[in-house]
This record gives structure tokens, C-alpha cells and sequence, in this order.
């Protein structure tokens, strides 16, 4: 008996699932004038306490997660999330922390969030990092703040281009827009890299900068990085470092030692701190010396052995959202650091980027690879052979991954790769795991070929099959509403 | 080396390297990295730890702060403590939920998917709106997005905003407003309330939006009504408002006020104050402003076989569609912090939630009268209030603090920093959570000082 009602169809008059003290005041009326007052109650569901729970403990039984099964969606590196990280972030000197307690109750917390900035700074290479971004994409849009304000502060308010490679995510030109800069892209080379011709011909002194992702998204290290670099730099622009790839670099390349000026990490993709369904996130902003001043308030600095929070930052961007970011998360990451400490770290990007190749190059022999060279964390594969000789598609071969417990790859991105299939196992999952993926895609390779109708149905076993996603945005149904 | 985190053995490492005809990882690492941006160096990080060291490490850090459990906290200013029913961090445990990732794969992420279409409907039902998306960051960042989002839907780039909207709310607004050229006005208060006349002179043609708070930063019920009328002083200005999710148990929702877009701080649903974060914001519109929404949107739809299930939709809003174009770049939510705010919301049910809101009112308005009534105290402003209270002094703020912290309270915000002329001033909250002999045991602590 599997039960997927919705919880709005579970509810009965007069049933709860709480208790509270009952009111020990005396109660006193119109405090509020009727104006003011809600007319009808919010019709939320009437549950008992056991109800509630089973809800979602069946509902948690539909999801894939990183703890039941292989999950190598790429570029979000779906690592094993340690549970000491959980249990720390709980501890009531964290979690019931109040953020407007004066800083002699919170030295703790402080001492902590410094630290890790300390981290963080050694190992991007960069000067000084801001905590206070919620996200990635949160985090870009406050690297791309603090490059505008850097450039009026110089009185270059004209350049207002930002360069971005067309294997760039999706998030880095939206987050251009959203900071009221134009984005130009340009194409990557037939290595899979970015076209360093390319650049030059866009290179002028309407240009705030380049955003990039080093590895890139096909996986790849930018070999021509340091020249990039000087060019962009020579003309007058600045250098982002997308950190959503740091997986495959630690304690082997640092983006500041590359020449990036601006860098945002993804705690929750490198740092083992969970995705949590989508959020919460953490996408701390580190920078080099020139860019210090216009980091977010506040930040966080010590004398004497004391921590305090820094508001008197006149140059500043201002805050990006309240408080000091998502601390709890902040938390987690810092017990991940210590416990990996510099050799782990590096044994980290080693075992993720072996782990990459191990699997790029057994399927290379039943699936198309565009560029077929070393990769580094991640690679990105195509299903466009079976799509040329079997009318297969990518998304009918991930689909059948569902079938054998598997959470499909990244697809259809970057767009440059056809059928793409963008495979990142991370350092967290053991040979013999992939080889069993390895096996069903070739299994899945071999079914495109003998009865691929068949496979086109797929999935058969999950909680649901194929959705209708047309008629879902067609029709949008947003919310539940009682049947009239 | 070996590590309980990593799974590979020095033998499936070498195996691994032998299939790729390669004798070690530095060759693998030499063939992609260029040497002029290799790291020679070893990074300068504290030795790695055992789980025991951490777990004591971070307890020592920990022990360090004192968190409010170990006082009676009258902190609030958009994050308040508040009960939170033991079965909310059992089912944010639920490692099924924390591992996940946006649910990209619609056919085995049904838990995820079908929990925020729950939840996108509890906000709908509390507020009164049409609409609501999966969640944003925070309450801050909602109101910033929500600006932009206003600006975009009337081609308009002035945004009026009242100085009763919590301070760092409308540092965030400035911020993003910075970056993309809108002009924010801000209007003053008049007793602790929108100064209307100045809200309607500041209105014209070019206003994208109205920006209120309610109840606002001084804890006090505005009158809505009012305000939202001041929308036809503009051309297609639109009303923002910002509201306490617990204080809609007893307030009028915005959805019956004209408000075309209500977000607000989700932590009180069911968040512990955790330092300020990770917590959630929530957002919710018109119908009409659907396609203009940031972040995610969750919609039902039937699977091949016709059964009932939840997918991502309108997704040509978002960036990884529309890159530049998209509605925001906002790409995961805070799923697990809406989880939380769900869970807590069908816990207290319909009854709960009025319940805790009518505590709060009257907690907060027994603990306001009973410092109004104290010498060297007063109650400066005048409207009726739900949680929250200014509360002026005759004496140095950072006194009282002193005083009242040794006897194990926290007495509360002090205002000076955000708004001229109140240098004695501060804001007390007061949640479910307290009790009549605490707050008696404060009111005479303010006393004594």
C-alpha cells in the first residue's frame, strides 16, 4: 500500500499534529482592529503528528539520493555528504545561535567563519573571501557586483561586455544580466577549449571581463589559461573563476595562481556539504587584493584574539542578503576541511579525475566522445550514434539508468555537444560502482542496437514513468485546490 | 592513502591507471594541467582529523558561543526562536531528502517534487495568493527579486519603499539595485508607520512598485488598506509586501489587500535561528505575474500510464534555458529549509497555526504594556503590534544590555544603528516561547537597572 495522496487529502476536522502551552496571560481583545484581522482561516491540513510523518517518510522513499544509489550528474558533484557534518551543524552553540547576539556570545561562530575564509583563500589562491552569498549563481552575481564597482570606481563605468565561452553554465549570463551587463560569447575550439582568436577579436575597453570555468564543462583543462589571462588582463578586464568544477584542481592548480581576479566556490559541491533537494547552498566569493574594498558588509576580522564583524567598509557593494550567509553550512564545510585536511584534499581531485577517465575511456568504445583526450573530474559523452543508427535518444538512454537505480548524467549540456551526456562520478564512488555503471551502458548501447523500441518506453520501474511536461506547462496546475 | 570518505583502495587506483595505460596519477595530472599553473606547493592547511578530533574540535567552537537555549532571547528583526515540533528535524533528516539534488530527473525525485508543490501550496493558502515558487535564499534577497521582477513587468525602474521595511532588507535592495540602475526612494516613518502623504507624493508614472513590510521592522500592524490604494497614483505600479508567515494566522493575509506580491522570512516555519542561515525565503504573486517569476515552479501533470505525479515547469523562465534571458539567476531554491517550513506548517495545521500566532499577540502585547508601565521606559510609537515592540529608555542601551545579559536575558535589538534619533532604543520580540514568569522576571530586570 503505497500511499501518494497529497497531504491536503489526508486531513480531517479537528485533528492535530502539535501541542502548545496554553496561554499563560490574560488574554486581552481587540488588539487588533477588525480591518486587520483574517476574516478565514488558512486551510491547512488537519493531521495528526504520525500522519505527518508517514507522509513524508513515503515521499522520501520516492526520491534518488547520493545515499541510495550512484548519482553522477555532472557538474553538480553529487559527492557522499559525511554525516559528522550533520550532527556538528546541530550542536546548540550553532543552531541556536541568534544573529543579532552581541560578538563577545558568538566568538565561537566567529573564529570558525574566519578560519574557513582562511581556507578558502589558500586554496583558491585568492586574497580575501566573503561568506555571505546563498548559492553559486548568488555567488556570480555578487563576483559580477564587485567587478562593476571596481570598474566605476576607476571610472570605467563604460565596459559593460562580459565575455562568456558557449560551454558556460547557464547561470553565468543570467547572472550578467541581472547585474545590467551584456554578455558576449564566443566559441570554443575544435580541442574542446576556449578559441583564444576568438577572444582577441572581442577584446576591447567596453570589457568588464570574462567569466570562466576552469576545468570547463566538457571537462577540460584550459590550456591556454595563462595567456587568457594576460589578454583579458591587457585589456583592461578582469578574470571570474566559476567554482562550480573545483573538484578537479585542488592542491593542483589554483585559480589565483592562474591569473583569476574573482572566484565563488560551491561548498555543497566540493566541500561535501549536502544539495539538499536544491539549496541550501553556499557560494562563498574570494578576490585578489585590488577588489578587497568592495566585498560585502560585514566581514569578518580579528585583533587581539578578539573576532568582530566589520560594517565601516565605505567602498563596499553593500549586503548581497541578511546576516553573514548560511552559517550552518558554513559549518559544514569547515569540519570537511579539517577532516580531508591539504593531502586529502589533493587525494580528493585525484581520485575524482581518475575516476572520470576510468569510465570516459571504457565507453568510448560504444558511445560517441566529440573530444576524445584526457578530462579531468568529468567528461562529457553523446548518444548521438545511437541517435544516428537507432533513432535513440540521450534522453531515452537516461531514462532506461532509472531502471537500474542509477540517476542519470547532465543532458543536453553544454550545448555544444550533441545528445550530450555529462558524466561526473566524483571521488566518492568505488571502481566496482563503476563498473557496474559501465556495464549498463553498455548494456543500454547493446539494447539501442537489438530492440530499441523498448527502450524508448523506459523507465518501467520508478515511482512514476515518463511525465507529460508539455501539457504541465501548457495547463499550469501550481497548487492544490479543493475539488468544487 | 586511504580515507573513510574515500571508497578507492591503492589497488582498484592502480588497476584503473593500467587501463588507461598510464603508471601513475601525476602523468594523468601532467597531461592536463599546463606546468607554468601547477600548484607545487603543498596546501597550507591544519593537519587533517579524525572524526573523534573534529566532533571534539567542533564542539570546543561551539562551546565558545552561547546560544539562546542557555538564556531567555527577546531577539527577533526577521529571525525569531520559536517552537519548532521535534518531527520536523526527524523528516529533514531523512537522508533521501539532504542527498538529493534539484529534481532534474522528475521520475525518481517525486518525494522532492511533490513536497514543494505542497509547499508552494501552504503559501498560497497563508497568503491568500494565487502563486507561489519553490522557495528563494532569505527574506532579503525575496524583496530584491521581487523589485527586479516588478521593474521587468512594468517597464518601470523607480521603486518606492517604505523605512519601516527591515534595514537590511532594503541594503539588499540597494545592492542589486546598484548593479542594474533602479532608483529606490525610500519614505520615512510618522510614528512608527508609512508616512502616506509622503508615499503618495513620491508616487508617479515611472513607479514599477510599492514596498511595504507588515507587520513592520517596529513589530506594528500598518494598515494596508490604504497603502494599496496608493497604487492608482501610479500608472501600473504593483504592491510589494513583505510579511511574518506566523503572523497570518491572526493578521489579513495580502492576498486580500490588492498586494500583487507577498515574500517574506520563512524561518519561522520551522527553521532553527541557526546564525542567520541556511533559511528561506518565500515569494508568491498575481496569476498574472506567473511568467515573470523567478526561481523554481513545481506543476502536476500525469506520467504515460496517467497517474498523478510533479514535474519543473514554465521552465523557459529560468537560466538554464533562457540563459540571458531568463526571469533571474536563480538556480537551486532551499529546498531542504522549504521542506522544513512545510513539514512545520502541516504539523500545526489550520489550528496551530492561529494558535501560535494569537500567542505571540498576546505574549508580546502583555509584555509591551507591562514596560510601558515602568519608570525611565516608554512605548514611543502607537499602532497595535504582533510579535514585536519598540521600546525607548532613559538610559544608555548598552546598560541595560550589560545588566539584563548578566541575568541571562537577551533584552532585545538595539535601533540606533538603522534609524536616526533612536540612540536609547530597542526592538523586543517575543515568541510563543516565552512564558509569563520570564517576562515578569524581564520587566523587573529592566527595573533594576
Amino acid at each position: 500500500m503505497k500511499d501518494r495522496d497529497l497531504i491536503f487529502e489526508k486531513t480531517r476536522p479537528g485533528k492535530k499534529g502539535y501541542s502548545l502551552p496554553e496561554l499563560d496571560v490574560p488574554q486581552k481583545e481587540n488588539i487588533l482592529p477588525e480591518n486587520l484581522q483574517r476574516k478565514n482561516p488558512a486551510p491547512l491540513p488537519e493531521v495528526a503528528e504520525g500522519e505527518v510523518l508517514r507522509h513524508y517518510i513515503n515521499l522520501s522513499q520516492l526520491n534518488h539520493s547520493v545515499d541510495n544509489g550512484f548519482y553522477p550528474l555532472g557538474s553538480c558533484t553529487m559527492k557522499y555528504n559525511p554525516k559528522i557534518n550533520e550532527d556538528v551543524a546541530r550542536l546548540p552553540g550553532f543552531a541556536e545561535l541568534h544573529p543579532y547576539q552581541s560578538e563577545d556570545m558568538v566568538q565561537g561562530a566567529l573564529k570558525l567563519m574566519a578560519e574557513l575564509e582562511k581556507y578558502l583563500c589558500e586554496i583558491g589562491g585568492m586574497d580575501r573571501v566573503t561568506l555571505q552569498p546563498a548559492a553559486g549563481a548568488h555567488g556570480e552575481l555578487t563576483g559580477l557586483m564587485l567587478m562593476r564597482a571596481y570598474h566605476k570606481h576607476r571610472g570605467q563605468d563604460q565596459r559593460k561586455k562580459v565575455i562568456i565561452p558557449d560551454s558556460g553554465h547557464g547561470t553565468n549570463p543570467a547572472s550578467v544580466t541581472m547585474c545590467g551587463y551584456d554578455t558576449v560569447e564566443i566559441p570554443s575550439d575544435d580541442k574542446g577549449c576556449m578559441d583564444l582568436e576568438a577572444l582577441k577579436e572581442v577584446l576591447d575597453d567596453k570589457v568588464a571581463g570574462i567569466m570562466l570555468t576552469n576545468p570547463n564543462t566538457l571537462g577540460f583543462y584550459e590550456e591556454n589559461i595563462s595567456e587568457a589571462c594576460r589578454l583579458v588582463h591587457e585589456a583592461g578586464g578582469l578574470l571570474y573563476y566559476d567554482g562550480a568544477n573545483a573538484n578537479a584542481i585542488m592542491g593542483y592548480s589554483r585559480p589565483g595562481d592562474m591569473g583569476f581576479d574573482i572566484l565563488h566556490f560551491n561548498l555543497h559541491k566540493t566541500f561535501g556539504t549536502p544539495h539538499g533537494g536544491g539549496g541550501p547552498g553556499s557560494g562563498p566569493v574570494g578576490v585578489k587584493e585590488k577588489l578587497v574594498p568592495f566585498l560585502p558588509t560585514p566581514m569578518v576580522e580579528e585583533e587581539d584574539g578578539k573576532y568582530f564583524f566589520d560594517y565601516d567598509r565605505p567602498q563596499s557593494i553593500g549586503r548581497v542578503r541578511s546576516f553573514y550567509g548560511n552559517f550552518g553550512v558554513l559549518v559544514k564545510a569547515f569540519t570537511y576541511i579539517r577532516m580531508m585536511g591539504a593531502k586529502g584534499l589533493k587525494q580528493v581531485s585525484e581520485d575524482a579525475v581518475l575516476n572520470a577517465n576510468y569510465i570516459m575511456e571504457k565507453l568510448s568504445k560504444s558511445y560517441y566522445l566529440k573530444y576524445h583526450r584526457n578530462c579531468m573530474h568529468e567528461f562529457v559523452l553523446s548518444g548521438k550514434k545511437q541517435k544516428d543508427e537507432h533513432g535513440v535518444t540521450t534522453t531515452d538512454i537516461v531514462k532506461n539508468l532509472l531502471d537500474h537505480g542509477i540517476h542519470p548524467p547532465t543532458v543536453y549540456f553544454p550545448l555544444i555537444v550533441e545528445e550530450a551526456m555529462m558524466i561526473e562520478p566524483t571521488e566518492t564512488e568505488s571502481k566496482e560502482t563503476l563498473d557496474k555503471f559501465i556495464e549498463v551502458m553498455e548494456k543500454i548501447a547493446k539494447m539501442a542496437e537489438e530492440d530499441p523500441e523498448k527502450l524508448k518506453g523506459a523507465p518501467y520501474t520508478t515511482p512514476v514513468r515518463r511525465l507529460d511536461e508539455a501539457g504541465a506547462a501548457r495547463n499550469p496546475i501550481l497548487k492544490w485546490e479543493p475539488e468544487e | 592513502m586511504n580515507h573513510q570518505f574515500l571508497p578507492n583502495n591503492e589497488e582498484s587506483r592502480r588497476e584503473m591507471l593500467e587501463s588507461l595505460g598510464l603508471s601513475s596519477i601525476e602523468e594523468l595530472f601532467g597531461c592536463c594541467i599546463p606546468e607554468n599553473v601547477r600548484f607545487k606547493g603543498s596546501l597550507d592547511l591544519p593537519k587533517p582529523l579524525s572524526e573523534l578530533e573534529a566532533r571534539r574540535l567542533l564542539t570546543q567552537i561551539a562551546n565558545v558561543n552561547k546560544p539562546v537555549s542557555q538564556m531567555v532571547s527577546f531577539l527577533g528583526g526577521g529571525v525569531a526562536d520559536h517552537y519548532i515540533p521535534a518531527a520536523v528535524d526527524h523528516i529533514l533528516s531523512r537522508s533521501e531528502f539532504y542527498t538529493a539534488y534539484t529534481p532534474y530527473q522528475a521520475e525518481v525525485s517525486q518525494g522532492t517534487l511533490q513536497n514543494i508543490f505542497e509547499f508552494q501550496s501552504l503559501i498560497c493558502m497563508l497568503t491568500g495568493m494565487d502563486v507561489a515558487n519553490a522557495s528563494m535564499y532569505d527574506g532579503a534577497s525575496a524583496l530584491a527579486e521581487a523589485v527586479l521582477m516588478a521593474s521587468s513587468a512594468t517597464r518601470q525602474d523607480k521603486i518606492v519603499i517604505s523605512q519601516t521595511v527591515n534595514p537590511q532588507y532594503r541594503e539588499t535592495v540597494q545592492t542589486y539595485a546598484d548593479a542594474t540602475g533602479l532608483e529606490i526612494v525610500e519614505i520615512p516613518h510618522k510614528d512608527g508607520q508609512t508616512d502616506l502623504d509622503a508615499m503618495e507624493k513620491a508616487i508617479d508614472d515611472k513607479t514599477a512598485a510599492i514596498a511595504i513590510q507588515n507587520p513592520n521592522f517596529f513589530g506594528i500592524i500598518e494598515d494596508p488598506f490604504p497603502i494599496s490604494k496608493l497604487k492608482e497614483k501610479g500608472k501600473k505600479t504593483l504592491l510589494i509586501s513583505v510579511v511574518d508567515p506566523l503572523s497570518l494566522g491572526v493578521i489579513v493575509p495580502p492576498g486580500d489587500y490588492d498586494c500583487d506580491i507577498a515574500l517574506g522570512e520563512g524561518q519561522p516555519l520551522g527553521n532553527p535561528i541557526s546564525f542567520g542561515g541556511p533559511h528561506l525565503g518565500f515569494f508568491a504573486a498575481k496569476e498574472n505575474l506567473i511568467r515573470r517569476m523567478p526561481g523554481r515552479l513545481i506543476g502536476q501533470t500525469k506520467d504515460v500510464d496517467g497517474k498523478r505525479g510533479f514535474v519543473m515547469t514554465l521552465q523557459t523562465r529560468e537560466q538554464h534555458i533562457r540563459r540571458h534571458r531568463a526571469t533571474s539567476n536563480i538556480c537551486t531554491n532551499q529546498a531542504l529549509n522549504a521542506l522544513g517550513a512545510a513539514s512545520y506548517l502541516n504539523l500545526m495545521g489550520k489550528e496551530g497555526i492561529q494558535e501560535v500566532a494569537q500567542q505571540c499577540l498576546q505574549k508580546a502585547n502583555y509584555l509591551k504594556d507591562k514596560i510601558e508601565a515602568l519608570p525611565g521606559y516608554s512605548i514611543p510609537f502607537n499602532g497595535p503590534v504582533f510579535k514585536e515592540f519598540a521600546v525607548k529608555a532613559n538610559r544608555p542601551f548598552e546598560e541595560i544590555q550589560k545588566v539584563l545579559v548578566e541575568k541571562g536575558f537577551l533584552p532585545g535589538i538595539h535601533l540606533q544603528p538603522y534609524y536616526d534619533g533612536m540612540d536609547d532604543w530597542f526592538l523586543v520580540c517575543v515568541t510563543e516561547k516565552r512564558t509569563r514568569e520570564e517576562m515578569d522576571r524581564f520587566a523587573a530586570g529592566l527595573e533594576g537597572v
